[in-house]
């Protein structure tokens, strides 16, 4: 079976490296990919949609439907995690630690989390103490990842970035405090709920953009409509903003749901 | 003009991908998947596409890698072939 798999990986491969010979050079200007649809982008996008960044004209602008679809997908996706994964069964053992003392106390009965105050604290089965370099590197660093992430964001139009990359670093940031203290201190600070909703706000935000542009009498997604309500100034750059700002949120949200639910078998308590 | 760099990207690229493919822990499998994230960033900033290089870097280098140590974490460490 193995040597079956080989030779089919092979032949694959093959295939696509002899198909690759058949594939314009790279950065050829006779290209069909260069000669046709990239020219009007290159010469009329700064004029047409404001905005330098050419690949979040593309993306947000002239195939901002495409990107509406591709956040929706990434939604889907959190949400496939949530149905496929998610426990709701309650945990049977709860382990609370007093921390002056680190007397244990072992709860039996499943009476759910208990509000036990500040001298006690959450432990999982795997407890191990936690570690002053890494919480407070990570106290140190989550806030400047977070804020590069907003500035990777808001400047999308005009470097690389968006609101995948910058929804991405921000999750990143919020599953570094998973990682550096635990499951429960993240989910305490972002319950599921508001996971739940931010994931959904953010495709709402994109398509509310779309239809808003549709009220005002244009095409879906034809942001140059919005001028009566934000002014005649930058109004397509000033769409796109709010688009990738839906991204943002859509994607931070959906990236802790997959972590939180993985990490912890759907049971929401212990982790990594 | 920037092949020398090319090349030896590349060269890392295939290494890495052989190694992920033929190491037993899964663990270090994710963290190779993480390192050929990393070199395809590399590649895709030599080659001028620096969003796609971004979005590799957060998305396939950061993030995923997470995903995949915490899968390996609530799975096995050991592959059975």
């Amino acid at each position: 079976m193995k040597v079956l798999a080989f030779i089919i990986v092979c032949l694959t491969g093959g295939l696509l490296l002899y198909g690759t010979g058949e594939l314009p050079g790279w950065g050829d200007p006779a290209s069909p990919a260069s000669s046709h649809l990239s020219n009007h982008y290159i010469e009329h996008a700064l004029e047409e949609t404001q905005v330098p960044n050419l690949v979040t004209a593309v993306l947000a602008d002239y195939r901002g439907y495409d990107t509406m679809f591709e956040t929706a997908v990434v939604f889907c996706a959190g949400l496939a995690c949530f149905l496929l994964l998610r426990d709701f069964r309650p945990k049977k053992d709860q382990y609370y630690r007093h921390v002056p003392t680190g007397v244990v106390l072992h709860v039996k009965e499943d009476a759910g989390p208990i509000d036990v105050g500040r001298e006690f604290e959450d432990m999982d089965k795997d407890w191990v103490p936690a570690d002053t370099i890494i919480k407070t590197v990570c106290r140190i660093l989550i806030p400047f990842i977070q804020i590069y992430a907003l500035y990777v964001v808001a400047h999308g139009d005009f470097s690389p970035g968006g609101g995948f990359q910058g929804g991405v670093i921000f999750g990143a940031s919020l599953i570094m405090i998973g990682i550096a203290t635990n499951l429960k201190t993240l989910i305490k600070r972002i319950s599921e709920k508001f996971l739940a909703i931010f994931s959904a706000i953010g495709v709402l935000v994109y398509i509310g953009i779309g239809v808003l542009c549709m009220v005002m009498g244009g095409n879906f997604l034809d942001y140059g409509r919005l001028s009566p309500i934000f002014g005649e100034h930058h109004i397509r750059a000033l769409g796109m903003l709010g688009v990738e700002i839906g991204v943002g949120i859509a994607v931070t949200a959906v990236m802790v749901i997959i972590y939180v639910n993985i990490v912890s078998e759907g049971r929401h308590d212990e982790g990594l | 003009m920037y092949w020398p760099i090319d090349l030896i990207v590349l060269t890392f690229v295939i290494f890495i991908a052989i190694a992920a493919i033929s190491v037993r822990d899964l663990l270090s499998t994710a963290i190779l998947f993480g390192a050929y994230s990393f070199m395809m960033c590399l590649l895709w900033a030599v080659m001028g596409a620096v969003d796609v290089a971004f979005t590799e870097a957060a998305v396939g280098a950061g993030v995923s890698t997470v995903f995949f140590v915490a899968a390996v974490f609530r799975t096995s460490r050991r592959t059975k072939d």
